[in-house]
C-alpha cells in the first residue's frame, strides 16, 4: 500500500505535503515550547532551550567553601571535605577552577593549588577535597567556581509555584466567577429577542435587525468610559463598589448580545415554516411555540454561541480591567498573565506555567466542541 | 474562595430565573388581562387580539433591547459628547481633542502604526489562510492539519504574547539563547538580537502573534466556501486543459470572492480594536503604539476621558464603512421591513 502511495507521489503532490508540514509546525511548536519549557526544572529552562530538553545542561556555577573550623587533622595534614551536590541530584562536574576566568582549567579528578595554601581536588560526582599541610585559619570560605552537567528533569513544581504563591490559583477562579454567569444569561435574552426578530411581525422589526447588524461591529472601546462613569454614579449614589462581579457580568451580556442575536435569529429563520404554523392552528401561544419546538431545535446555534462567548469572555483583559479592576483578589487571569510578564518579565518558570494554566481551559473547550464552534464560526461572519 | 464560587453559582441561578420569571410571568399577564372569552363580541376579541399581538413582540424583546441601549447604543452618544469635553468632562471644549490628535506625536505614530497593521495582517492572514485550505483540503491528513492551525484562535493575546515573547527572548550576545529566534540566528552565523526594541521590526513581530492566531479563522471560513464551488464548472475547466493554477486563479478566486472580502473584514475590524498584544509585549515603547493602547492610556493613566474618547471616535470611524457596508447587505437579503 506504502509503494502504491509513493507511485502516486508526483512532486507538486511531495511539495504540498512538505509545505503543510512546515506550516503544521510553524503553528504548533510555539504552543509546544511552552508546555515542554512549563514542565522543566526552572534552572535549566533558564539556561538553554526547551529543544534540548531532553539532553545534559551546562551551567556555570560557583560554590563557597566552608570555613576553617570545618577542617579534620587526619595523619598530620589538614583536610576540608564536602560535597557540591545534593545527594542524588544527579549532577556532575565538567570542569572547575579557582576564578571565574580560569573555570575550564582543571578536568574532574584533577589536583590545583587554592590561592591561600594546600591543594584541591574535585571528582565527578561533586565530592572535593581540600588539603594542606598547615593549619587553615581562614574565617571566610574561597569560592570555587565550576561548570555543572545537570541532568534533564521534569516535574510540576513549577505549577504548585504558580498555584499557590503567584496568584494564579485565585485568579483560575476569578476567571471561571466571571464567565459562567457571563455566558449564560445572555443566551436566554437573546433567545426571546432573536425568537421575536425572526416568527413575530411587528413595525420597525427590519430597523431592530439592521441596528443589531451594525452594533456587531462598534468596537467596545466606544462604551468603556461613559460607563465607567456610569458605574461610577452609581457606586456613588448607592454607597456600592463601581467594580463588582454584577458590574462585569451585565457588561459582558450586553457585549455579547449582538452576536447572539444575529446568530441564534439567522439559525431560527431557517426553521421550518410548516412546524410554526400547525403549532399555531393548534391553538399554541408564541411562548409555547418558542418554549417547545424553537428552543429545543436551535440547540446547535445556541451551543455555537456558548462556546464563543466562553472562549471571549475567558480570553478577554480589555472589559475585565475596566470593569473588575486590578487588585489582587479580582485579578482574572489574562489579567494575572499580563502582570506576571511585567513584574516577573525573566521568570519563565513562572510565566510558561501560568500561561499554560490559563490556555488549558479554552483549549479543552475548544477541542472537544470543535464541530459547533466551526458551525457557529460560519454562521457569524456577516454575508 | 469558596464564598465566591458559592456567588456565582447564585447569580447565576438568580439571573437566570428572573430572565425566566419575566418572559414567563410577563406572557402570563399579557394573557390574563387581555383575554379574549366565547362571550365577547366579535369585534371585542379582534381588537384584544390584535393588542396582544401587538404587545407580544416587545415583551420578548424588551430584555435585550434595555441591555442594547444602556451598554451600546448610549455610550456611543456619550463617547461623541465627552470627546468634545476637558479631560474632567466639566467644560465644552469644541474639537480642541481632535487638534489636539493630529498634533501629538504619539497619536500620529500609533495611526501610523495602525494602518501598516491594516496593510499587513489582514492581507496576509488570508492569503496564508486561503493557501492552507487549498493545500489541506486535497491530503488525507489535512483535517488534522486545519485543527492544530486552528488552535491558536482558542488562546487569549495575552497568553499568546507569553508565548511569542517566548519566541522572541533574547539572553546578551554571548550566553547560550532560550529563545528559538535567536537560537536560529545564532545557529545560522548571525547574532542575537533583542528583536522587540528594535523600531519597525518590532512591530512586524508583534504582528505575527495576530497572524498566528487569525490564520485559523480565514482557513475555516475559506476552506467552507472552496467546497462550495460547482464540480462542473472545475471539471469542464480541466477538459478546456486548465491547469491546477489556472483554475485556482481564473475560477476558484473569483467564485469565493465574496467570502474573501468578508474574511478579510472581519480581521480588519479585530486589528482595530487589538489592544492585548501591545500591552503586555511592549506597552506602546520602542514605536510599537496602536490606537486601542494609547486610548487604554488616555483613560487610565493619563486619566483623561476627553481625549480617551476622542481615540476612540476615530477608532470607531475606521470601523464605520465596514458597518455600513454589512448593514446594507443584510438589509438587500430581508429588507427593512
Amino acid at each position: 500500500m506504502i509503494v502504491k502511495a509513493l507511485k502516486k507521489m508526483t512532486w507538486g503532490r511531495a511539495a504540498a505535503h512538505a509545505l503543510l508540514l512546515f506550516l503544521v509546525l510553524i503553528w504548533t511548536l510555539p504552543t509546544v515550547g511552552l508546555m515542554i519549557s512549563s514542565l522543566r526544572d526552572k534552572d535549566q529552562l533558564s539556561v538553554s532551550g526547551w529543544w534540548s530538553a531532553l539532553t545534559l545542561t551546562e551551567r556555570n556555577e560557583v560554590a563557597r567553601l566552608p570555613k576553617a573550623d570545618k577542617q579534620l587533622e587526619e595523619n598530620g595534614q589538614f583536610i576540608i571535605r564536602g560535597e557540591l551536590f545534593e545527594a542524588g541530584s544527579g549532577r556532575t562536574v565538567i570542569s572547575f577552577g579557582t576564578s571565574a576566568n580560569s573555570i575550564g582549567q582543571a578536568k574532574p579528578g584533577d589536583i590545583i593549588p587554592m590561592r591561600d595554601n594546600g591543594n584541591i581536588s574535585l571528582s565527578e560526582n561533586g565530592s572535593y577535597e581540600w588539603v594542606s599541610n598547615e593549619k587553615f585559619t581562614h574565617t571566610r570560605g574561597p569560592r570555587l567556581f565550576y561548570e555543572a552537567g545537570i541532568p534533564p528533569s521534569f516535574s510540576l513544581d513549577n505549577y504548585f509555584e504558580v498555584m499557590q504563591s503567584q496568584g494564579i490559583g485565585r485568579s483560575f477562579i476569578n476567571s471561571f466567577t466571571v464567565t459562567i454567569p457571563a455566558t449564560i444569561i445572555p443566551i436566554l435574552i437573546a433567545a426571546f429577542a432573536a425568537y421575536a426578530l425572526a416568527w413575530m411581525s411587528f413595525p420597525g422589526r427590519g430597523w431592530i435587525v439592521a441596528i443589531v447588524v451594525g452594533l456587531l461591529v462598534v468596537p467596545l472601546q466606544m462604551s468603556l468610559i461613559p460607563l465607567l462613569r456610569m458605574y461610577n454614579t452609581i457606586a456613588n449614589i448607592t454607597g456600592g463598589q463601581a467594580k463588582s462581579y454584577l458590574g462585569i457580568w451585565m457588561a459582558h451580556t450586553a457585549f455579547g448580545l449582538p452576536l447572539a442575536i444575529y446568530l441564534l435569529r439567522n439559525y431560527m429563520v431557517g426553521l421550518p415554516r410548516e412546524i410554526m404554523e400547525s403549532a399555531r392552528i393548534d391553538g399554541a401561544s408564541h411562548f409555547k411555540i418558542f418554549t417547545t419546538i424553537v428552543l429545543p431545535l436551535s440547540f446547535p446555534a445556541l451551543a455555537s454561541f456558548a462556546i464563543f462567548q466562553f472562549l471571549w469572555v475567558w480570553n478577554d483583559l480589555l472589559v475585565a480591567t475596566v470593569f473588575l479592576g486590578n487588585t489582587d483578589s479580582t485579578l482574572v487571569l489574562t489579567g494575572r498573565l499580563r502582570e506576571l510578564l511585567g513584574s516577573r518579565g525573566n521568570n519563565w518558570e513562572i510565566l510558561t506555567s501560568g500561561a499554560f494554566v490559563s490556555i488549558i481551559v479554552p483549549l479543552i473547550v475548544f477541542f472537544s466542541l470543535q464541530r459547533y464552534f466551526v458551525r457557529g464560526l460560519l454562521a457569524g461572519s456577516v454575508k | 474562595m469558596f464564598e465566591q464560587v458559592i456567588s456565582a453559582a447564585i447569580t447565576v441561578i438568580i439571573g437566570v430565573g428572573a430572565a425566566l420569571a419575566y418572559f414567563w410571568g410577563s406572557n402570563w399577564l399579557l394573557d390574563r388581562f387581555l383575554l379574549t372569552g366565547p362571550d365577547d363580541s366579535a369585534q371585542k376579541s379582534l381588537r384584544r387580539d390584535r393588542a396582544r399581538s401587538t404587545i407580544r413582540p416587545w415583551l420578548f424583546l424588551l430584555p435585550a433591547l434595555l441591555f442594547l441601549s444602556i451598554f451600546l447604543v448610549y455610550p456611543v452618544f456619550e463617547t461623541i459628547r465627552l470627546s468634545l469635553m476637558d479631560s474632567g468632562s466639566k467644560n465644552f471644549i469644541g474639537l480642541s481633542n481632535y487638534i489636539w490628535a493630529f498634533q501629538d506625536p504619539a497619536f500620529l505614530q500609533s495611526i501610523t502604526n495602525n494602518i501598516i497593521w491594516l496593510i499587513i495582517v489582514p492581507a496576509v492572514a488570508t492569503a496564508l489562510g486561503l493557501l492552507i485550505a487549498v493545500i489541506a483540503d486535497r491530503l488525507w491528513w489535512g483535517n488534522i492539519a486545519k485543527s492544530l492551525i486552528f488552535m491558536p484562535m482558542a488562546i487569549s493575546f495575552v497568553g499568546a504574547s507569553v508565548i511569542w515573547k517566548f519566541i522572541y527572548d533574547y539572553r546578551g550576545v554571548d550566553t547560550d539563547q532560550i529563545g528559538i529566534l535567536n537560537a536560529i540566528v545564532q545557529g545560522l552565523g548571525g547574532t542575537a538580537q533583542a528583536w522587540i526594541t528594535l523600531p519597525v521590526w518590532n512591530s512586524v513581530f508583534l504582528m505575527i502573534i495576530m497572524i498566528w492566531i487569525e490564520v485559523g479563522f480565514a482557513m475555516v471560513i475559506l476552506s467552507a466556501a472552496l467546497r462550495g464551488v460547482s464540480e462542473e464548472t472545475l471539471e469542464a475547466a480541466r477538459i478546456d486543459g486548465a491547469n491546477d493554477i489556472q483554475i485556482f486563479f481564473g475560477i476558484m478566486i473569483p467564485q469565493i470572492m465574496p467570502t474573501i472580502i468578508v474574511v478579510w473584514t472581519t480581521i480588519t475590524i479585530k486589528v482595530l480594536k487589538v489592544f492585548d498584544i501591545i500591552l503586555a509585549m511592549t506597552n506602546g515603547q520602542w514605536d510599537t503604539q496602536v490606537l486601542a493602547n494609547l486610548m487604554f492610556d488616555w483613560m487610565f493613566r493619563g486619566s483623561d476621558f476627553g481625549r480617551g474618547s476622542t481615540i476612540a471616535i476615530i477608532i470607531m470611524l475606521a470601523v464605520m464603512p465596514i458597518m455600513i457596508w454589512n448593514i446594507r447587505q443584510s438589509n438587500k437579503e430581508e429588507g427593512t421591513k
